[in-house]
């Protein structure tokens, strides 16, 4: 099989495997529905003349929609801010959550869940929390006069461990018995609450991420090759880096707002892809998209399907990633060096 | 005052990091097809210049004139297409093809959220056949050897249709064949009517190919003019405190021999 021959199979692939996996995923749960039925179901507001179960509808629309649509928009986002922060920061290890976005999210949340306790409250407060953590790397790293990727990387480092200590100190306050388990809980990551609400509250701020990011995206592998090289080809580094850094905060706080904070997506989804369609980021970025999708929706559907209780989500794509991961540095280490 | 119309003028810039000068009154220009060589030992301010040159630092006090138009009032997008800029120093990233790091040099005649489109492509193909390595086309940038990268650079800048190349000692990291091989690029270069800027560690390099050259020493321009009047024993003695012997070779053209100092340690 020759290489084009190659890339038009995996491309194919990107494009099609999340639309099976899709429709696929109707099919798990406890109760269970035949593929006919969830066409039917799916495509009843279309036709109304289909015949369908009521009981049927209210579990594919209200139970398995929400969430299958929640594992795609939380995979799709991290997978893809991850691979844009590795492009821009030069780095391949690096995911989205490098300039602070999961701690501030994670102590916003904290936070809501020890004051209130209401969902939508939680949401909010994660999302914001999100944004704040990333502005103050920002802003912090520009005080100093060398600026550069690397101060503002440390800032980074620096407003994780300071959200991660704040987050330490709700835990200590909480009331052990009800609100403590609630914030680690959510810290670990699930994908079970998400519902029809939350997801309409995140569709603005990921329209506009993504919009933002795949509009840049050709632009992306210039400040890959540095920002003086970047810069004699006409790019103002800073600016593009800025808008960029700001789509990807504003895809990251919104997913890490539903779901609670998922590891190891940003990191090793931007690999595989990187893997499959090579560096370029006018493929790498859509690329990102299909299979961070795709990655997140199957580990839930395996949760949901294999094993009877409700595993954070945050655990298995740790468990299942930081194998992948290795697996992929043995394969691939010489090709992102 | 008669009026200059030089494509590329430099009046009196300096430059100072956090309160250290590191070049001062620089002055010199070029015209369409010249080929200014700048001489001068290690950490004279070489790139440090080349770097102000095209506006990736900005002077403390002088101003640089690209067509009469100061630099400073220039974007980085109209910059980048009157200056192709190759570094010294590349530090690869991720293994992009060779065709798409040539096509970046697109980048100045595209808007923030466009890709490059049909007429782009054959541009950046047109670059490759110009310099003969179109069968480079598909590899990876990163696998290449420092020959072939210093040509995927050169034409990556050949895509941005400047009128000045800028290159920061671009035979540095090429063996002895290549090194020939790219002053006579640059010779066709500056022929077809490109003028170019480059900094060099050999003033035999002066000779290969230059029109103009420059020699420095503490910070500063010590003589400025042709290869015959800039390049002799006794500038290079004081560039780079040792002496030099000028041989005149049978074709007439002269190589610079570095001669020993006799240096003796006490081991």
């Amino acid at each position: 099989m020759d290489k084009e021959t190659k890339e038009i199979i995996s491309i194919l692939l990107l494009i099609f495997f999340p639309i099976v996996l899709f429709f696929a995923s109707f099919l798990l749960g406890r109760y269970p529905i035949s593929p006919i039925d969830v066409v039917n179901t799916i495509l009843c507001p279309i036709f109304p003349q289909l015949e369908v179960n009521p009981t049927i509808t209210t579990i594919v629309f209200e139970i398995r929609l929400p969430r299958i649509i929640g594992a795609i928009v939380v995979g799709a986002c991290l997978a893809i801010s991850g691979a844009a922060f590795q492009s821009i920061f030069k780095n391949p290890l690096v995911s989205s959550d490098l300039l602070g976005v999961s701690n501030g999210a994670g102590f916003g949340a904290a936070l809501a869940i020890l004051i209130s306790g209401a969902n939508i409250i939680t949401q909010i407060f994660a999302f914001i929390f999100g944004l704040i953590s990333v502005s103050a790397t920002y802003l912090i790293s520009k005080t100093y006069k060398a600026g550069g990727i690397l101060v503002l990387v440390l800032s980074g480092v620096a407003i994780s461990a300071f959200f991660n200590a704040l987050i330490s100190a709700i835990k200590f306050i909480a009331d052990p018995d009800d609100k403590l388990p609630e914030i680690v809980y959510w810290l670990m990551g699930s994908l079970a609450s998400i519902n029809a609400d939350k997801l309409i509250m995140i569709l603005i701020p990921v329209i506009i991420g993504l919009a933002v990011l795949l509009a840049l995206r050709w632009h992306m592998n210039l400040l890959a090759m540095g920002d003086e090289e970047a810069q004699s080809l006409g790019l103002n580094p800073s600016r593009l880096r800025l808008l960029i850094i700001a789509g990807c905060t504003l895809l990251t706080s919104a997913a890490v707002s539903i779901s609670g904070i998922v590891g190891w997506i940003g990191l090793i989804i931007p690999h595989m892809a990187r893997m499959i369609v090579g560096p370029d980021n006018r493929i790498l970025l859509p690329a990102s998209l299909s299979l961070g999708a795709s990655f997140l929706l199957l580990i839930d559907n395996i949760s949901r399907a294999v094993i009877s209780i409700e595993i954070p989500i945050g655990i298995l794509t740790a468990i299942i990633g930081v194998p992948i991961f290795l697996y992929l540095l043995k394969r691939g280490y010489s090709e992102w060096a | 005052m008669g009026v200059d119309n030089s494509l590329f003028q430099v009046k009196n810039i300096s430059f100072d990091y956090g309160g250290e000068e590191i070049f001062s009154d620089i002055s010199f220009s070029i015209q369409k097809g010249d080929v200014l060589c700048i001489l001068g030992p290690n950490g004279t301010g070489k790139t440090t210049l080349i770097k102000c040159l095209n506006g990736l630092h900005d002077i403390n006090s002088g101003e640089i004139l690209i067509n009469g138009e100061n630099i400073k009032k220039l974007s980085f997008k109209q910059i980048s297409k009157h200056i192709g800029y190759i570094p010294q120093d590349h530090v690869p990233s991720f293994p992009f093809k060779v065709f798409d790091v040539v096509l970046m040099g697109r980048a100045p005649y595209l808007n923030l959220t466009d890709s490059p489109k049909a007429e782009d492509k054959k541009i950046a193909l047109d670059a490759l056949k110009t310099l003969g390595i179109e069968d480079l086309k598909d590899k990876e940038y990163t696998n290449l050897s420092g020959g072939e990268r210093q040509l995927v650079f050169l034409a990556r800048v050949l895509c941005q249709k400047p009128g000045i190349l800028i290159l920061d000692e671009p035979t540095s990291h090429l063996d002895f064949g290549n090194q020939i091989k790219l002053l006579e690029i640059i010779d066709n270069l500056a022929k077809s009517g490109l003028s170019i800027i480059m900094s060099s560690h050999f003033p035999d390099h002066a000779f290969l190919s230059s029109t103009k050259v420059a020699i420095m020493k503490d910070r500063k321009f010590i003589d400025f003019g042709t290869p015959e009047s800039v390049v002799t024993e006794e500038n290079l003695r004081k560039s780079y405190s040792i002496d030099v012997k000028l041989i005149e070779l049978d074709n007439k053209r002269k190589v610079c021999v570095p001669m020993k100092t006799n240096l003796k340690l006490d081991l």
